[in-house]
């Protein structure tokens, strides 16, 4: 019996659950560093992911040329170390992933372009973080008009496919900078954080760790940073690595059409040029295909991220609290 | 079960209506705001290439006089949001005179026909199976089998279309690469016509599945964890109520309330993944005509297949949340 | 109730039974070897304070214990039966039959999305089949008009009921198989004082007529004072008394049960609050001895040593406190009493 009756605390192993985890520091202290919800395996093995994919980008450049990730810096067509093209090359070490058609060196494209795909996803989900934060705490505090005009527009907005808002837009403006793609994607942004926030603030308004906070005086501010936004960290990463995987998505897809930066090497750019030079007709499988598993190591990392984070913030059965 | 209440059905209607009219507005107002006029420097390039293009004159005043150029701004912005409610896009660039919607006409139905069977086999598939990992009569095999089959989740849906057609299409050749159709084939309600379709969605239907049915694995598995902790599930287990009758009526019943709201959350993303893998496996549907379009710089049809895809989203949403109140009886009043 | 024990027999028996639930820290011992009799057609009371393990009690005479939690031992005998190890599809076709539940936590204890009809009409048809639907209506409503329900609840959803409301339709549920014993637990804790003298009436009005045993689990002694026959005291997973009503409020004799009878408020006169904080020790490592040393008055050097046995100070009055001896002549003694130290 979950129920949400008070008088019951040691009589359900839901309560039990919970009650082990409000007591655990005051009784026994931690009893090492590792005993920390944070330590989640799925969230270390989708943080050490999204590091090393990184680390490739950071460090790649030290140990190889980026400018082989520009046109016309390496031979056409060759395969990766190992395999032999349709016309008989085979790999060579200069090249170790091989080439495109129009001499771009495959290992420079990742180096260059995983980091940027990321960037991209970064800072719209951070814009878009920063705003919903302020208006989730808007709605859920000051509720009333603020609250129904917050919630109408992040219900519309959840509802518009950005994709399609984004390819018109681009499809005018040309040319395209890797930030102006991402703030135009971080307006689309806002609403998931937002609703997040809204939902957790109105359950923790009535909490009581608040209303104490709020009985002894403290100041709407003091209660929403100092008490309510500590208990929000994990719903906040969670959803801000959501995002980011929503704006990797929507920059891929602009990207994929032939709409991404293009002076700039991404790897959405690099699947829309293997598409456009038929590369699956020619079976020059490295060349979509690179970017395609790297990309897709990527979005497992992040939705390994999101699900440890997901453990954290509800400790396995947030059901008794209803 | 109830009816829908005034205020329910207003505030699903405004919620439409604003989607549409923002969208509507944005891709309006951000070339505008944008700098270096993309529109004037559009019509400039179109002025250039005219010399190659039949009837480039009149597509060029036509172009202008659509936009109204020299006109003020909200002058332009009320004619355009005019044309728009009337659904008129006026005439494709790259195939003047061909009006905008005949284009989509022909696209729609091909888009939306996918889209159903897709995201009906995801939805169905996903929290089947998310049901399954979540009871504890599951034979454990089969709790350790469905996260391997999960393991494309996440993945965008354009990675797996790149992914299947190598693999189904390029190398097993079991199924067609491209298009919704065989090729020289006439369109008709015959079993030969119908089969050719069914081959030739496979793929496509599938690279949509893979990737997006552990999303509803996953949240129907919490739901349903949820649900079992709930006071009436303890009731019903007293009853003595046979397992798969609790499962159902009791369990998924009402899990399930949840993933249909977040069905309408997602659509517009799933919409847009459907676009792009129609454009990877050139599937006759609004996909391959936007991207057509975008290597045509054939603006106007840009416009109005992406203006119709949010329409069709926003009316997909709307509907989704007109059914809900069916299945959960308790919406109605909770709204006043 | 009837006087003489031979006429009455008991249709369930607990004998030991333990339900412990696991955690990463060891076993919470929430029942811990309890044992008693239930009679044909009494209401038996099952108090004790929050945590006591008194609700996980009946989720093991149900058999509905579910993990972290098990049956770690003992017996419970059903008309003889023992239920234990009996395999589910088994235990399916005595449930509500034999055993009826209402729960606690009356407003979440229906599904949400399934009329008032149906909840009821779905445990019919699970354990007699397929029926009639006009009879089956006919019933329904009878059932409802039994619990004093108006007969258009019948097409209700649960959202639509006040918490009174809902109680009574659990009632009706209980009641809907003629069941040999239903178990009550905390039936009236969540609703306001009215209402739950109202479902409290109710209650004893459908116990009279059908004559069914009840266990009746709660906290409020006034209200169990005047809804059953005997009360069994539980204090952390033990029964530490077990007496007919009257004579546990006239004579209560377990430190424990005299704490809770003194804290029941009066209007005549004021008294201080006895009962100042709940269970003490850690539910895992229960102390060695009785388990109520850490906030008896009166605990003794042996309190802390050997657990008391259950001793019948009177005919129906069992305690376990090591404050009774029996003389050797067979007659009763309180031991701090004899020490004079009050």
């Amino acid at each position: 019996m979950a129920s949400t009756n008070t008088d019951h605390p040691i009589e359900t192993p839901f309560e039990l659950a919970r009650a082990e985890t409000a007591r655990k520091p005051k009784r026994m202290g931690r009893l090492n560093r590792w005993d920390t919800p944070w330590f989640n395996s799925k969230l270390i093995t989708g943080v050490v992911i999204i590091g090393l994919i990184l680390l490739i980008g950071i460090l790649g450049r030290l140990f190889w040329n980026a400018d082989l990730a520009y046109t016309a810096s390496s031979p056409l067509n060759l395969p990766p170390v190992g395999f032999v093209n349709t016309r008989g090359q085979a790999g060579t070490w200069e090249h170790p992933l091989g080439t495109e058609n129009s001499g771009r060196d495959m290992l420079a494209l990742m180096i260059v372009g995983a980091p940027n795909s990321f960037m991209v996803g970064v800072i719209a989900a951070t814009v878009g973080m920063s705003v919903g934060i302020i208006l989730g705490f808007s709605a859920g505090f000051l509720g009333g008009r603020v609250d129904d005009v917050i919630r109408l527009l992040s219900d519309v907005s959840i509802t518009i496919p950005a994709l399609m808002v984004l390819i018109v837009i681009q499809a005018l403006l040309k040319q395209i900078e890797l930030t102006t793609m991402a703030l135009l994607i971080a307006l689309f942004a806002w609403p998931s954080p937002t609703r997040l926030i809204r939902g957790q603030v109105l359950s923790m308004r009535e909490s009581g760790y608040v209303l104490m906070a709020k009985l002894s005086g403290a100041s709407s501010f003091d209660i929403m940073f100092k008490e309510i936004l500590p208990n929000l960290l994990p719903y906040l990463a969670a959803s801000f690595i959501g995002n980011t995987t929503g704006a990797i998505l929507a920059a891929i897809g602009l990207e994929v059409l032939g709409l991404g930066p293009q002076r700039v090497p991404t790897l959405g750019g690099t699947i829309y040029f293997a598409i456009e030079g038929a590369a699956l007709l020619r079976n020059m499988w490295w060349w979509w295909g690179l970017p395609t598993l790297t990309l897709a190591i990527m979005f497992i990392g992040l939705l390994l991220i999101n699900l440890g984070l997901d453990e954290i913030a509800n400790p396995r059965l947030r059901q008794a609290s209803q | 079960m109830g009816g829908i209440t005034f205020g329910y059905l207003a505030r699903r209607l405004t919620v439409f209506f604003l989607t549409i009219w923002i969208s509507a507005t944005l891709i309006w107002l951000i070339p505008r705001v944008a700098p270096g006029d993309p529109i004037s420097a559009m019509v400039a390039r179109m002025t250039r290439q005219a010399g190659y293009v039949e009837n480039s004159d009149v597509i060029i005043e036509g172009w202008k006089a659509r936009f109204g150029l020299n006109d003020p701004l909200p002058v332009q912005y009320l004619r355009y949001l005019g044309n728009i409610i009337r659904l008129d896009f006026g005439y494709s660039l790259a195939f003047f005179p061909t009006p905008v919607n005949e284009i989509i006409g022909r696209a729609l139905p091909w888009t939306v026909g996918l889209l159903l069977v897709a995201i009906t086999i995801t939805f169905l598939l996903g929290n089947f199976l998310g049901a399954l990992l979540a009871w504890r009569q599951t034979p454990r095999l089969i709790k350790y089998i469905i996260p391997l089959g999960m393991i494309f989740t996440s993945i965008p849906s354009i990675l797996a279309a790149l992914f299947l057609i190598y693999v189904f299409a390029y190398m097993l050749d079991w199924f067609p690469m491209i298009g919704s159709y065989a090729r020289g084939m006439q369109p008709a309600f015959n079993m030969e016509f119908i089969a050719s379709v069914i081959k030739h969605g496979t793929l496509p239907a599938l690279s949509i599945v893979l990737v997006s049915f552990g999303y509803w694995t996953l949240g129907m598995r919490g739901m349903m964890v949820t649900v079992e902790g709930e006071d009436y599930m303890h009731l019903a287990r007293a009853k003595g109520l046979n397992p798969f009758y609790v499962l159902y009526r009791y369990m998924v019943r009402n899990a399930i309330l949840p993933q249909v709201t977040a069905l309408a959350i997602t659509l517009g993303t799933l919409v847009s993944g459907q676009v792009l893998v129609e454009y990877i496996f050139s599937y006759q549907g609004m996909g391959t005509v936007i991207f057509t379009a975008i290597r045509n710089q054939d603006y106007t049809v840009i416009q109005g297949a992406s203006f119709f895809v949010i329409v069709l989203t926003a009316l997909s949403v709307l509907i989704i949340d007109l059914i809900y109140p069916m299945i959960d009886p308790r919406i109605t009043y909770e709204r006043k | 109730m009837t006087e003489s024990k031979e006429a009455r027999h008991p249709v369930l028996k607990v004998r030991d039974l333990k339900v412990y639930y696991e955690t990463p820290k060891g076993d919470v011992l929430a029942v811990d070897g309890i044992n008693f009799d239930l009679y044909e057609g009494e209401t038996l009371g099952l108090v004790g304070e929050s945590g006591c393990g008194k609700s996980t009690a009946a989720m093991g005479i149900l058999q509905l214990v579910v993990p972290p939690g098990r049956i770690a031992g003992g017996e419970v005998l059903l008309e003889g039966h023992s239920l234990l190890g009996l395999p589910e599809n088994m235990l399916r076709s005595i449930r509500w039959i034999k055993l009826a539940l209402i729960p606690q936590g009356a407003m979440n204890s229906l599904n949400p999305t399934m009329k008032v009809c149906d909840q009821i009409k779905d445990v019919i048809i699970a354990h007699e089949g397929k029926r009639a639907r006009k009879d089956i209506r006919q019933r329904i409503l009878k059932l409802l008009a039994t619990v004093g329900l108006p007969g258009r609840v019948y097409d209700m959803y649960p959202h639509e009921l006040s918490g009174g409301m809902k109680q009574r339709v659990c009632i009706a549920m209980a009641i809907a198989l003629n069941p040999t014993i239903i178990i009550a637990d905390e039936a009236t804790s969540a609703l306001d004082v009215v209402v739950q003298r109202i479902v409290a009436q109710t209650l004893l009005k459908v116990k009279q007529a059908l004559g069914v045993s009840m266990i009746m689990i709660g906290h409020d002694m006034g209200l169990m004072a005047q809804m059953v026959d005997r009360i069994a005291v539980m204090y952390a997973g033990k029964i530490v008394e077990i007496a007919p009503v009257a004579d546990l409020f006239a004579n209560p004799r377990h430190p424990y049960s005299q704490l809770l009878i003194e804290s029941i408020p009066s209007l005549k006169e004021r008294k201080p609050l006895k009962i100042t904080e709940g269970i003490t020790h850690d539910p895992r490592n229960p102390p060695p001895g009785c388990i109520f040393q850490l906030r008896c008055p009166f605990v003794m050097d042996k309190c802390r040593v050997v657990a008391p046995p259950g001793l019948e100070v009177k005919p129906g009055q069992i305690v376990a406190c090591h404050l009774y001896q029996e003389n050797k002549d067979g007659s009763m003694v309180n031991v701090a009493n004899a020490a004079g130290n009050t």
